[in-house]
């Protein structure tokens, strides 16, 4: 009897879990069939079986192609992570392993910096970028989502690293190993997990972030976010091409975020149960 | 041929293509996503054929993120767009800032007196053009003959506040939701504002009397704004205040919509067959007006073409310009899309085309209500500003759509016409005070 009710509340669990990750899932899944209707069908009412047209995807790509903001996407959100790693992997260390009196200020004061609206220093940074030929560039927009995103890369790292107990870099101390060595063959193997699920995080907020990324780039540098944008009308109704827009500019980080759930989840809950 | 004489002909080769491209210039236009401009963009080829030496760049914004990054660019002199995609609200703020290049002597086959009065005007300051009209709309009557005709109303071609509430009951069927009128209500000076300006100009109504103070507790605001409630609340929609112009169109091509007062473009997409049950069932009217009151709205607006002062390529600029807006423009269109596409509202020979007339049953109600619209003067009473649904002044932005949140809540039910009148009052008022209008 006993097992029986812990069938029934299992596949009660399942069935409930199943009904909010739908719930979660379905505007994303509602663009991807909307983008599969005609024009009419798009406006005409809620309707979740699509006539499987592709007309929208092939206005969308010949109005704007698309390779080139796709590839923008991908230069920026991993260079820009990549960038932010190698800046927050040793200030992480640092904190984690020589902590002073100080370090909880510094990562207080580093979250803060979130704290404050992007367009309250549109008009300094716009300025800066101008003056320094970064705008629209590449590099520019690597250097400003490092920028952005460091404080949750540092505060991420910070505390996987807390995890890890201190006597293991002691001992590679002892065995003659320098600062280098220490957080390249011995810290970072051992937060692999945790590193790892910073960068797909982190790769996921470069990637839709739409703020600088649309007011620091013209035409050279413009990402998937410009891309979007530019599919948004105000006279006319235009779903199934700006879902097919959409569709075209999530999908690549829908599949990464796929393949790499489980090294997600484990380093989001990495050090969460003790 | 020896390698070396290959080197020899193919470093040549490459350095009188790269004088090819360094002599190139390359213009960077800033537009929306509107079906003209995608049109315009698709052109591209047939100016670069006539302009070998000027090629293209194009970045298609949404509206209110292009005035955004528009506004930053001028404001910072960053040069990062040569031709922009503005409206008659922005042409006379910022060409009296000097942020525009004056547009005189655009060639001799561009005749400029051929442009509508009410578009140049609107887009002129002091005589002088600062952009050029690429479509232009006013703001019309869209009703279905059929549910008119089985409801046994006439819509005159110019009618009044009451035939509109008449033919809006008769032609209320919310049982098989057809909702009698439907009308913009979500909040935001370009959205529920622009409509509401304009009903209120034909009610009589003005923004702001000759010393800046606003007048929304006159008598002719408060009917407006009565009358517009009991139309919606009795006639239009469910959830009608979160209906802009996109959600309405939507509304009166599925057919649920009796009629539909709003900007004269969307004449061309509710009677595309491709985009619309009821394609070949529209009739139009022109903006109704208040018994005893001459005065159609004054709705006016034009998408142009404008140079900012900061770009470095004003003379390319100029060219792409002088050829986007110019008659030949407006043929090309024609021959690859038929007179349909042609861009509406700029030019009185458009109106004047047979082809035109006979392509597009919204052209003479179109041109009608142009004609009507009066920019200068959009109240019967005396008026210290300028534009038709909207004020020019930069303050607009800020405080129409402030204003457009009380009528959209009253709208919603959570206030009446008195309180959020009121709310109105108070509310421009501190802000007119603060920007130093009223002293």
């Amino acid at each position: 009897m006993a097992r029986a009710v812990s069938r029934n509340t299992k596949i009660g669990w399942t069935i409930a879990a199943w009904f909010v990750a739908l719930l979660i899932f379905f505007p994303i899944l509602y663009t991807i069939i909307t983008s599969l209707k005609t024009e009419q069908e798009a406006i005409s009412g809620f309707n979740l079986i699509p006539s499987f047209s592709l007309s929208s995807y092939e206005t969308v790509q010949s109005q704007n192609n698309y390779w080139r903001p796709f590839t923008n996407s991908v230069v920026i959100s991993v260079g820009s992570t990549v960038l932010a790693l190698i800046v927050a992997i040793p200030a992480a260390w640092a904190m984690a392993f020589s902590p002073t009196k100080r370090t909880k200020d510094i990562l207080m004061w580093m979250l803060s910096t979130k704290m404050m609206p992007a367009v309250a220093v549109l008009v300094p940074i716009y300025l800066i970028f101008l003056k320094t030929g970064l705008m629209d560039t590449r590099i520019g927009l690597v250097i400003i989502l490092m920028l952005m995103n460091l404080p949750i890369v540092v505060w991420m790292l910070y505390t996987y690293f807390r995890e890890i107990p201190g006597e293991i870099l002691e001992a590679a101390r002892m065995d003659g190993a320098s600062l280098r060595d220490e957080i390249l063959y011995v810290l970072t193997p051992m937060a692999i997990p945790g590193i790892a699920s910073t960068l797909l995080l982190n790769i996921i907020l470069a990637w839709n972030e739409a703020f600088w990324t649309i007011q620091l780039t013209t035409t050279n540098a413009a990402p998937l976010s410009a891309f979007i944008a530019s599919f948004s009308s105000p006279q006319g109704l235009f779903w199934a091409k700006l879902s097919a827009a959409s569709t075209m500019a999530i999908a690549p980080i829908l599949i990464l975020g796929w393949f790499s759930q489980k090294q997600l989840v484990r380093g989001l809950t990495f050090g969460a149960v003790k | 041929m020896s390698l070396k004489r290959m080197i020899c002909a193919t470093t040549a080769l490459t350095i009188c293509a790269a004088a090819a491209q360094a002599q190139e210039t390359t213009i960077t236009i800033a537009t929306v996503n509107n079906g003209d401009m995608i049109r315009m963009q698709s052109m591209t080829d047939a100016f670069t054929e006539a302009h070998p030496d000027i090629a293209l760049e194009w970045v298609t914004l949404e509206e209110n993120i292009l005035r955004e990054r528009v506004t930053t660019d001028i404001a910072t002199q960053g040069g990062q767009y040569d031709v922009l995609t503005i409206g008659t609200y922005e042409v006379p703020i910022w060409a009296k800032q000097q942020w525009l290049v004056p547009l005189e002597d655009m060639g001799d086959d561009y005749d400029v007196d051929d442009l509508l009065p009410a578009v140049r005007d609107a887009l002129s300051v002091d005589g002088t053009l600062y952009a050029a009209p690429f479509y232009g709309e006013s703001a019309m009557v869209m009703y279905r003959t059929d549910l008119a005709e089985a409801a046994g109303v006439t819509i005159p071609d110019s009618p009044t506040w009451t035939d509109i509430k008449a033919a809006a009951e008769a032609m209320t069927d919310k049982d098989n939701e057809v909702y009698g009128i439907c009308l913009r209500g979500k909040p935001g000076w370009g959205e529920n504002m622009a409509f509401l300006t304009a009903m209120a100009n034909s009610y009589g109504a003005r923004w702001f009397d000759m010393d800046w103070n606003p007048q929304f507790e006159s008598e002719e605001w408060k009917a407006a704004l009565t009358d517009y409630l009991d139309l919606m609340t009795n006639y239009g929609p469910p959830g009608a205040s979160s209906n802009g112009f996109n959600e309405n169109l939507s509304l009166f091509q599925q057919g649920k919509c009796g009629m539909w007062i709003d900007a004269t473009v969307a004449a061309s997409f509710v009677t595309d067959p491709e985009n619309s049950t009821v394609a070949d069932q529209v009739g139009f009217a022109q903006f109704p007006n208040k018994e005893g009151v001459d005065n159609h709205g004054n709705w006016l607006w034009a998408w142009s073409l404008a140079i900012p002062a900061s770009s470095q390529k004003q003379d390319a600029a100029k060219d792409f310009i002088a050829w986007a807006t110019s008659k030949g423009y407006t043929e090309l269109v024609a021959e690859k899309d038929g007179w349909r596409a042609a861009p509406p509202g700029t030019r009185t020979s458009l109106y004047e085309n047979a082809d035109y007339q006979a392509e597009a049953p919204f052209a003479e109600m179109t041109l009608t209500s142009m004609q009507a619209a009066n920019t200068q003067k959009s109240s019967v009473q005396d008026i210290p500003y300028t534009g038709g649904q909207f004020v020019a002044i930069p303050e607009f932005q800020g405080i129409g759509t402030a204003v457009g949140q009380q009528f959209s809540a009253a709208l919603a039910g959570q206030s009446s016409a008195e309180d959020a009148l009121a709310a109105a009052q108070s509310n421009v008022t501190r802000e007119m005070t603060r920007a130093g209008y009223i002293k």
